[in-house]
């Protein structure tokens, strides 16, 4: 099988769960004092209990980065607070070997009025160094966080910038062997991010132990070995990052299709000549898709049922984003002008197919259809039929992602005396 | 293409693994960590109050200094609370406040340690950390500041006339019975207050019932002499004053109940061996050494108790909050 299955028969993991459940009380009534107790001493509080996991087992091999995803309220960040013992675990039994240090949130215990070097010391000591460690990597934290201007500053004069670069550049001296990290990367500006992925980088390559929990996908994509992914706190599955994404994307979107399909439809307009039926992503009716990966040809076809007879109507398909924006328009009538004569009671099947360069996301359809001319005598018009998702990694923060080629061209004559750059232009 | 996801739990090789981990508890297995963590939590919090404001030392040392003149003026002065005990009343003034240095201690150790947990919520919901380090980080700061305050009760009672004794080395024992009474208490009330968050209103009112029913302000002769022989009755009989002594039973028992409070004793030590010779010992007040034992068993038991409580709730704190 995998490389991966192979590597868990052998040798210890660096953690491992098994059969792990967390289970909270949610109280109807919360007595939160002791009149209250003393008042009713005989009424048993009433609480409905909620699993927030349910037997989930794992195991982490020593040097793997590991993602837990899921979407919010699926369990993830109670699995890791109980990896990291801060939520003992109801049922089950969790395994560590190696010091292991969490980042749930980075700066936990920074104090505003104080200096950044007692706030080094203090988070490191915290974080699980001596003081006496913690006072020796100061010069190496203030640097890596380029604050060193700064240092005597009390830590409420700090912009929030700089307090997540001090936060983070003490959070990765902790020389831990295993590291449970909590989207802590959701913070800071683009450059930060850049460096917190440079140093998960090295972390990766230096053969630590890192579990990841996350909602971006591209991350996990990016520096998984394999991912588990979560739902209403139990397990879906183990195993490749891309498919483990795949997945993901497919519950965190595709659940709201159904309510949102039962919700649109009612306003159908045009003369009732023609109606689109159905509407399906997939060359085949029967298998139908909800995911559309990126960078692959996508088909999406429209079944519609004649009422009437109809000389070459023209169906256009409409794709809009999830802020309702039409990204890609397609109509017949480009193609092929003439569609052929329709009699009524016939059904008949539109294709519409392209190479998909959307960007990931949710898409809805909106399907027209018209009789030949103006385009603007509608016979049908279908919002909601189908909605689906994008999935894939590249997402550039486009509507789109066309491959884009770049080249660059030197005008002019370089300055003399400036060194050269150090990218080769082609 | 990639394996297919595994939906079906795997079976978790687990032999050879060691123990697993506990989940979160009140100590772990390393003290050093408690330790550094406890004193560093205790230490930063210090330094902000003393290094926070350009009057941080003076306010520190100012609040059971300015309680003190109050008292002074109001009990001294106008009431004359130190009079008509003889030899006893010397140095009034420095039991006064060197008691109520002592109090200042374990009030700001069990007040202070009520909220503490709640408090200090995001270190408790993101951090793994033996989680007794918070209020014990309370009563070692309440001890930084103790300890600042008696070089002002020295000073007071040196210049009041008060000279060195050998019996000054009782200080460490004293100071000890405090602090444990303290931790006792600090445990039990932030490992409650939780849960229940009228801890804090109850407390308040109880500490100030502490306060007055401790030998602060009013010396144990006084409360000794008031309860020890009964209730007084003087009847005149043909111009004749009988003096009778009734319900001594139930004063007796007063009287124990109040030595009972472990504050009594140590306050009272403290006045023998540091302030004055003349006045009653500990032992002496409560009849006789053995009796001791009574004071010391309620602040072990306290101790216990609290540490029980503590570390009962411990491992479910992060979600109780």
């Amino acid at each position: 099988m995998t490389s991966d299955e192979q590597r868990s028969t052998q040798g210890r993991p660096a953690l491992a769960a098994q059969a792990v459940h967390k289970r909270f009380k949610i109280p109807e009534e919360r007595s939160h004092t002791l009149k209250e107790r003393a008042l009713h001493p005989l009424r048993r509080s009433r609480h409905e209990e909620l699993y927030a996991l349910k037997d989930i087992s794992f195991a982490v091999q020593p040097g793997e980065f590991f993602g837990i995803v899921g979407r919010n309220g699926s369990g993830k960040s109670t699995l890791l607070k109980c990896l990291a013992g801060i939520y003992r675990a109801d049922e089950g039994q969790i395994w560590c070997n190696g010091r292991m240090s969490t980042f749930i949130e980075l700066g936990v215990g920074f104090n505003p009025d104080l200096a950044a070097y007692d706030n080094v010391a203090l988070n490191g000591i915290m974080l699980g160094l001596s003081p006496r460690e913690a006072r020796a990597r100061y010069q190496r934290v203030i640097e890596f966080a380029e604050l060193e201007e700064f240092q005597d500053l009390k830590l409420k004069n700090y912009s929030s910038g700089m307090h997540v670069r001090l936060a983070f550049s003490v959070a990765i001296q902790v020389d831990a062997d295993i590291l449970l990290i909590d989207e802590v990367l959701a913070v800071g500006d683009a450059a930060f991010q850049q460096k917190c992925f440079d140093v998960f980088n090295r972390m990766r390559e230096e053969g630590r132990t890192i579990v990841f929990v996350t909602h971006d996908m591209g991350a996990v994509t990016r520096f998984c070995h394999r991912a588990m992914l979560l739902e209403r706190g139990e397990m879906v599955g183990i195993g490749d990052p891309r498919d483990v994404a795949d997945r993901y994307l497919e519950i965190a979107f595709g659940r709201a299709a159904g309510y949102e399909e039962a919700n649109v439809g009612s306003a159908r307009m045009g003369d009732g000549a023609a109606r689109v039926s159905d509407v399906w992503l997939g060359d085949d009716r029967n298998e139908r898709l909800a995911v559309a990966p990126q960078s692959e040809p996508l088909t999406l076809k429209a079944l519609v049922t004649f009422n009437a007879d109809v000389r070459d109507p023209a169906v256009s398909l409409t794709l809009l984003n999830e802020h309702r924006q039409p990204v890609v328009v397609a109509t017949t009538v480009k193609e092929q002008e003439e569609t052929g004569g329709f009699r009524a009671g016939e059904q008949a099947v539109f294709a519409f197919s392209f190479h998909n360069m959307l960007a990931p996301g949710r898409y809805h359809t909106l399907l027209t259809i018209t009789h030949r001319g103006e385009g603007l005598d509608v016979i049908d018009r279908f919002a909601g039929g189908l909605s689906f998702v994008v999935s894939g990694m590249s997402n550039s923060g486009g509507m789109v992602e066309i491959p884009v080629q770049t080249d660059v061209t030197r005008w002019g004559a370089a300055p003399a005396g400036e060194a050269q750059p150090a990218g080769r232009p082609r | 293409m990639s394996a297919p996801l595994v939906s079906e739990p795997l079976a978790i090789p687990t032999e050879g693994l060691g123990a697993p981990i506990r989940g979160p508890r009140a100590l772990d297995d390393s003290w050093q960590r408690f330790w550094h963590l406890t004193y560093n939590i205790a230490r930063s919090e210090f330094k902000l109050k003393f290094f926070g404001s350009a009057l941080g030392y003076v306010w520190q040392v100012m609040r059971p200094l300015l309680l003190f003149g109050v008292l002074y003026v109001f009990f001294v002065k106008i009431f004359h609370v130190d009079k008509a005990t003889g030899d006893a009343a010397k140095f009034y003034g420095a039991q006064l406040l060197g008691s109520i240095v002592l109090f200042t201690f374990f009030n700001e150790a069990a007040t202070g340690a009520v909220r503490s947990v709640v408090d200090r919520e995001t270190l408790v919901r993101k951090i793994q950390f033996p989680r007794l380090a918070i209020p014990i980080s309370v009563v070692l700061l309440a001890a930084f500041n103790l300890g600042l305050n008696l070089v002002v009760v020295l000073i007071f009672a040196v210049i009041s006339g008060v000279r060195p004794m050998l019996s000054w080395l009782e200080l460490p024992l004293i100071i000890a019975m405090v602090a444990l009474l303290a931790t006792g208490v600090s445990m039990l009330l932030s490992a409650l207050f939780v849960r229940f968050r009228d801890i804090q209103p109850i407390w308040e009112v109880f500490a100030q019932i502490l306060f007055y029913s401790s030998p602060v302000i009013i010396p144990v002769e006084k409360v000794r002499e008031a309860l020890i022989h009964g209730q007084r009755h003087i009847v005149t009989v043909a111009g004749v004053r009988h003096i009778t002594f009734r319900h001594v039973e139930l004063y007796h028992f007063l009287y124990h109940l109040y030595m009972l409070n472990p504050l009594v004793t140590v306050f009272q030590q403290f006045r023998h061996a540091m302030v004055n010779h003349a006045t009653l010992s500990a032992g002496q007040a409560l009849g006789s050494w053995v009796a001791l034992l009574e004071p010391l068993a309620l602040v072990a038991i306290i101790f216990v108790l609290g540490f029980w409580v503590f570390n009962r709730e411990a491992p479910h704190i992060a979600e109780d909050l």
